[in-house]
């Protein structure tokens, strides 16, 4: 059958399905679906890391082999540095800028380095909102609660509660900036319902929110004058010897050179993983997303937490083709989207938690009720005429514009049709362990945004993303630069490299592989 | 994949081996086979070229890969997002290299009056000739020209509309006869808007200072001190 003639099912069935009201899962049922079709739980693609903080700890085959890889700082590298400042941040998206101007506003002397251009990052493509405790029948414990609850119990309570009580003060310092979230008539803030969450707390810039908050941030980075090195990888940390980091040695990527920085505090806002493509994913994250926090700060003695989770956003393309994994915003569900399987019938209830729409789309596919491609795909339809049907039309054209537009290029056009989806690889949801200020256990090596683990649990809720950006990037920042007012420079050495190498030949670990990985390596070998 | 379970997906970021048909597509001027259907951006990918600048996002949210392409016999160059846009036959494209636009440095809390600021910080904003290559240049349908003298005329709402879908890929500013940059004009005149002509939400302020005087203090001491069970239980009953 072609796409057409499915699609046709979609457009008969509607009517009828608007009438069910269909109940989200008791918690039982829910952990039943996950343990059988969440991409988690399968056992095969994990396995346990050799060495390290976290010997024996399991983990998806691709992270573990790059934790385990080795440096390509040989040991006698020159170090002496080319840079010296009070805090090296390094990645150029949210929890980089973040940190960067936080810092640099408390007086410290920065540098912003990051691998692909300022902005290039997951932050930019940000849809769904930002989840900030705003309206009158809400606050911080309920947005607190709700998380937990997505997270299955497993949030660090402490980052959590930090970074709901400082949500509404990070609104206020966007809207300082000229941010422009969505509003009421009345003025206030206008909030959309997330799925997972018991209040409406999504803030908005259209289905821009990323992207306008990216804008803001890149330009005032910019008008700040906050040195910065664009395609400047992180390729290794450097520390004193006895564990405090002291600095970084980065590469130039358009000449190869090797640049060392000595900092006095160090900041990782690298974002996460997707483009390692774990159990063969496609994914929705930018190009430079390859985990290169979780390898450095492991290789610095910093132990990792819940490394073995992550996010498979339920939405990810699945035709045309030139979609297939591209992110589908969250949005069209919140407005009461439906997800349809291949015999016209709702499966899920639409709002309940990422990791559980997810698991659920996958198991339609699996029990052969999923819609397949002439590619060979298979994947489920997201209604999204119905938004028009059910709000009026030009619903989609006014709060969706940035996914009309990405359908219209290949001419698709989602105010006639439905769209196929299938989960695609999302989001890292453990990360480098930190506490409240974004300090590892490394001293004066901070960690903030996706690349940092422990706040969202086993499962992040929608909107989570972009609050904790803000919140720990401010805060590694401005505990970096306070710091900085009192510290020396430390010694710049390689002697966690050193001992990371003979842990690694201890444990017969001789892959040759150098991490991090930096880019991915698409490029055809002709 | 030629069973019916489908997980994980087959996945390739290279040219798909699903698409046997090949087309030719000139890249900086040089003819490649490609697979037919595949995105600019990995076509490039599959001719065997590193892509340093020119990726960023690969979602068409962050403007790294603003392209020039050309569709088989017409003359018309347009623009494009190297990660969505698709080749076809026939088809020749480049990255559009970094463009040097110059962009004014301001602080947007000391500007007095913005909409006349607007013409220290970028003199040449007014100076727009209508030609409308800017407008034809977007490969996000803005209509810039429009948003150019919105900008002039002091109606930084409309700017801060219109320019809402803008992703900064700058292919607006190299065909300005009068060297305006329209994009950092139009993040300007939005950004002034969100300052200095925008309600402050009450809302918000409000619940700044509730959590500042402690008024949760009793629901967290409440919440912190019950058991694990206690507490799933009272997630439980959340709906």
């Amino acid at each position: 059958m072609d796409i057409t003639a499915q699609q046709n099912l979609v457009h008969q069935t509607r009517d009828a399905r608007r009438a069910i009201d269909f109940p989200k899962l008791s918690p039982a049922e829910r952990d039943a679906l996950i343990k059988k079709y969440h991409p988690d739980h399968r056992g095969h693609a994990y396995r346990p890391i050799k060495f390290g903080p976290n010997a024996g700890d399991s983990t998806v085959k691709e992270v573990a082999t790059l934790l385990e890889g080795d440096s390509s700082i040989p040991a006698d590298f020159n170090l002496t540095p080319e840079y010296s400042v009070d805090v090296l941040v390094v990645g150029g998206g949210g929890a980089g800028c973040a940190a960067a101007l936080h810092a640099h506003a408390a007086g410290s002397n920065v540098l912003l380095a990051t691998k692909l251009r300022l902005g290039d990052s997951n932050s930019v493509m940000a849809q769904g909102g930002m989840q900030i405790a705003v309206g009158p029948d809400d606050s911080p414990v309920q947005h607190f609660l709700d998380t937990l609850k997505g997270g299955h119990m497993k949030n660090d309570h402490d980052l959590l509660k930090v970074m709901v009580e400082e949500g509404p003060s990070i609104g206020q310092w966007l809207l300082e900036l000229g941010v422009l979230f969505d509003r009421q008539s009345d003025g206030n803030l206008h909030v959309k319902k997330g799925g997972g969450s018991s209040k409406a707390r999504l803030l908005t810039c259209s289905d821009y929110t990323g992207l306008e908050i990216m804008r803001v941030l890149k330009d005032e980075v910019l008008n700040q004058k906050v040195p910065l090195l664009e395609f400047g990888a992180v390729v290794e940390l450097l520390s004193d010897g006895k564990g405090t980091c002291t600095g970084a040695v980065l590469q130039d990527l358009d000449n190869k050179r090797h640049v060392v920085v000595a900092a006095k505090s160090v900041i990782l806002a690298t974002g996460g993983i997707g483009r390692l493509h774990i159990q063969g994913f496609p994914t929705s994250n930018h190009y430079g997303a390859t985990g290169d926090a979780l390898v450095l700060a492991y290789r610095m003695g910093v132990p990792l937490v819940q490394i073995d989770t992550f996010q498979y956003h339920p939405s990810g393309g699945v035709y045309p083709e030139q979609l297939v994994g591209a992110l589908v915003t969250e949005g069209i569900r919140s407005e009461g989207g439906h997800l349809v399987n291949a015999k016209g019938d709702r499966f899920v209830n639409e709002l309940d938690t990422r990791d559980v729409v997810s698991s659920s789309i996958i198991k339609e596919c699996e029990e052969g009720r999923g819609v397949r491609t002439a590619a060979g795909r298979s994947g489920v339809w997201l209604d999204t005429p119905l938004l028009d049907v059910a709000h009026g039309p030009g619903t989609l054209d006014k709060h969706f514009p940035a996914m009309v537009r990405q359908y219209e290029r290949y001419q698709v056009d989602i105010r006639k049709d439905p769209v196929l989806i299938y989960p695609t690889l999302h989001y890292q949801n453990g990360g480098v362990k930190i506490d409240v200020t974004g300090e590892t256990p490394a001293p004066n090596l901070f960690v903030a945004g996706e690349a940092s683990g422990g706040l969202h649990g086993r499962n992040r809720l929608m909107g989570n993303s972009l609050l904790d950006l803000m919140v720990f990037g401010k805060r590694a920042g401005q505990t970096a630069a306070e710091r900085a007012k009192s510290l020396p420079q430390g010694a710049l050495t390689l002697d966690h490299v050193a001992k990371f190498r003979e842990e690694a030949k201890r444990h017969h670990v001789s892959s040759g592989l150098n991490s991090p990985m930096v880019l991915p390596a698409y490029t055809r070998q002709v | 994949m030629g069973s019916d379970s489908n997980t994980p997906q087959q996945f390739t970021e290279q040219a798909s081996e699903i698409q046997a048909q090949m087309v030719t597509v000139e890249i900086e001027g040089k003819p490649f086979q490609v697979p037919a259907g595949v995105t600019l951006m990995k076509a490039m990918w599959y001719a065997g070229k590193e892509v340093l600048r020119g990726a960023g996002c690969l979602g068409g949210f962050c403007g790294a890969c603003a392209t020039y392409y050309r569709t088989k016999d017409d003359p018309k160059v347009k623009t494009c997002l190297a990660c969505s846009m698709a080749v076809e036959d026939g088809m020749s494209f480049s990255f559009m290299p970094a463009f040097p636009a110059r962009k004014a440095i301001y602080d947007l809390t000391e500007l007095k009056d913005p909409k006349q600021d607007l013409f220290e910080l970028y003199p040449e904003a007014p100076l727009c000739r209508n030609c409308n290559a800017c407008t034809e240049a977007c490969p996000q349908k803005i209509d810039v020209r429009e948003g150019v003298w919105k900008a002039v005329f002091g109606d930084f709402k409309a700017v801060s509309d219109m320019f809402m879908d803008c992703v900064m890929c700058g292919m607006c500013a190299p065909v300005c006869i009068a060297d305006i940059a329209p994009n950092l004009v139009a993040v300007y005149a939005s950004r002034a808007q969100g300052v200095h002509f925008t309600e402050k939400p009450k809302g918000l302020a409000t619940r700044i200072k509730k959590i500042a005087d402690g008024d949760y203090q009793e629901d967290w001491d409440r919440i912190l001190q019950l058991s694990d069970e206690e507490l799933q239980n009272t997630t439980a009953s959340i709906t």
